[in-house]
């Protein structure tokens, strides 16, 4: 019997392709994610809300900031939405394009909550990584100060800051980034607490690595999991608060919008039949909020398999 | 226990003082008084209503009237836009309704959510279990401010069930669609976290004993589970009657309710900072008695926690 050389060879490969290549955690924790149906489906979600906002201008027919002075006034009757008139998802009271301003209200409100995360992030993994790591009076002065800062009504101190200092975006990034890192660092310090007497970090020390090395090349990279799942989680979050302060008229201002503030507008409209003005920024802002749940959902499950 | 509430209340108020003083000092830093409106006044009159307010004091002088007088005689001074009206006038023009329909919500949303949860979870896997899972999220991206407006389309301008706005404190009617709006949201969260937290419980060691000694299913859960798995509840309560006064600024706004919400939107827009540093003051003391009130409840039902 002729046993087939090559077909050999490559059955050996692959043995010892498998006996080598493990699985590392992240590896499984991506086959747990691509087999859960509500993560994937909220990924694609996010995925066509990341795409309407980066490229849904080239779509529109009207600019944002352009009226259509054949509607103004008779919006109920020649505003809803058609493909004929290039108002997609019609009009707003003052014959501005519903759909341009969708658009621009989606990349503000993405980008208030990616943005606001990404302070929590940065901040509080530092932040609760350092007072986990140096322990003892630090750490207690540390944590007592967010304890402090967590009691104050986070919503009255923004809106006060709004008022005082203007209402503008950066102001509103800047109070939204001020509150968000809080829960942030607690999650992280407790789980740096966790971390630093295991074996590596000790070795690490012993080899005579200086503290704040030992928190970013050694403490930080673990905690990658945790800081991920809540990240996902703190987007809808920031999303909402900011849509809580715009729908207030607090917020963005006019000509920039966003979820919030096209959302107040159509509640304030609905009366007159123009139910479009509240449906479309509505629909964008639910699917993206329940795109980021089950994202992050799907992203815990995955890093700690645990049947819930 | 009582050591425990002394220590609690030691960071209770320096914390309560701490946001005084912030308030008041960002009060101060901020461009332009309270005076200066599109009309410029004569500087003389301008520096007669500074002198009627105390705004020509130094400031530590300010400061300290200001603490002394909220502090001794709860006491937030007079209202810088109307004149005629005290802030606590306002506070306590707005704060009973507030006080009704949060109330009435916070108590809705942790019964109805409790109760979602467990059914949830005891019959997990169940048809109930998902309507429950469904329901919960659903609700979670129907914050109060997109339930407010979807209640008066449905109930008042389709169906003409319920009056779309105002308020009375005899009649339910105007009681509804706040209560509903506001605790809608809070209610899902609570339903998860009582599912996920009486799932944990139902698998554990002490359940498995009570009904291998043949204990009623019944009492299994009401005497052993329920506890047990109320604990990450309650902590999740304090910060929810936090929301639920913050929320009503929406609900006053949208169903015309009258509450304390209103006034300080109404400041904000204004820029009437009394009334503004009033509110927030007030709203942050019930946050701390709050979070103080779930901390003594939660260290008397949880005997793990150390005090």
């Amino acid at each position: 019997m002729v046993i087939e050389q090559d077909k050999m060879t490559s059955l050996a490969n692959r043995m010892a392709e498998h006996e080598v290549k493990g699985r590392s955690p992240w590896a499984d924790a991506r086959k747990r994610f691509v087999r859960n149906k509500a993560a994937m489906a909220g990924l694609i979600i996010l995925i066509l809300v990341g795409l309407f906002a980066l490229f849904g201008d080239y779509l529109a027919a009207w600019s944002n900031e352009e009226l259509d002075y054949n509607v103004m006034g008779q919006v109920r009757e020649l505003g809803a939405p058609s493909i004929a008139s290039g108002h997609y998802f019609g009009t707003d009271d003052l014959g501005r394009d519903l759909y341009a301003r969708t658009v621009q209200g989606t990349r503000i409100s993405l980008m208030v909550g990616i943005v606001g995360a990404a302070i929590a992030v940065i901040v509080g993994t530092l932040y609760g990584a350092t007072a986990g790591y140096v322990g003892g009076r630090c750490d207690q002065i540390m944590m007592r100060s967010v304890d402090i800062l967590m009691s104050i009504p986070y919503m009255f101190v923004l809106i006060l800051l709004l008022v005082i200092f203007g209402r503008s975006i950066g102001m509103l990034f800047l109070g939204i980034g001020l509150i968000s890192w809080l829960d942030m660092s607690r999650i992280v310090r407790g789980q740096t607490l966790t971390l630093k007497n295991r074996e590596f970090i000790e070795a690490a020390r012993a080899t005579g690595v200086p503290g704040w090395r030992i928190v970013l090349r050694h403490i930080v990279p673990n905690l990658l999991g945790v800081v991920a799942v809540y990240a996902t989680l703190l987007v809808p979050l920031m999303i909402l608060t900011e849509s809580f302060i715009s729908f207030l008229g607090l917020g963005v201002q006019e000509p920039l919008t966003s979820w919030g503030a096209l959302i107040s507008e159509g509640a304030s409209t609905m009366n007159y039949g123009t139910l479009w003005q509240l449906a479309f920024p509505l629909f964008f802002f639910c699917i993206t909020l329940f795109g980021f749940f089950f994202v992050g959902d799907g992203l815990r499950d995955a890093l700690d398999p645990k049947d819930r | 226990m009582f050591g425990y509430i002394l220590r609690r209340l030691a960071v209770a108020i320096p914390t309560l003082l701490l946001l005084i003083i912030f308030s008041f000092l960002l009060m101060h830093a901020a461009p332009g008084g309270p005076f200066t409106g599109e009309r410029a006044l004569p500087p003389q009159v301008l520096a007669n209503l500074e002198a009627k307010y105390g705004l020509d004091d130094p400031l530590l002088v300010q400061l300290w009237n200001y603490l002394k007088d909220v502090v001794l005689h709860f006491d937030f001074g007079p209202s810088f836009v109307y004149p005629d009206r005290s802030v606590n006038q306002l506070i306590a023009d707005g704060f009973p309704v507030t006080l009704t329909y949060g109330l009435l919500s916070f108590v809705l949303a942790a019964l109805v959510g409790i109760a979602l949860g467990s059914v949830a979870a005891i019959r997990q896997n169940s048809w109930l279990d998902y309507l429950a899972v469904g329901i919960s999220i659903g609700a979670q991206v129907l914050p109060n401010f997109v339930m407010a407006p979807i209640l008066v389309l449905v109930l008042t301008l389709w169906m003409g069930w319920l009056p779309g706005g105002g308020w009375s404190f005899t009649d339910p009617s105007y009681w509804v669609m706040p209560v509903i709006a506001l605790g809608t949201s809070y209610m899902a969260s609570v339903a998860r976290i009582t599912r996920s937290s009486m799932l944990e419980v139902l698998g554990s060691n002490h359940i498995r004993t009570a009904r291998a000694k043949g204990m009623p299913e019944s009492r299994v859960i009401i005497r052993h589970a329920l506890k047990p798995a109320l604990l990450p509840v309650i902590s999740y309560l304090g910060p929810v009657f936090v929301s639920m006064i913050t929320g009503s600024v929406v609900i006053d706004i949208y169903f015309s309710t009258g509450g304390i919400g209103r006034a300080f939107v109404d400041s904000a827009l204004n820029r009437d900072y009394a009334v503004m540093m009033g509110v927030t003051i007030l709203i942050g003391a019930l946050t701390i008695l709050f979070n103080l009130v779930v901390d003594i409840l939660y260290a008397w039902i949880d005997p793990k926690i150390r005090y």
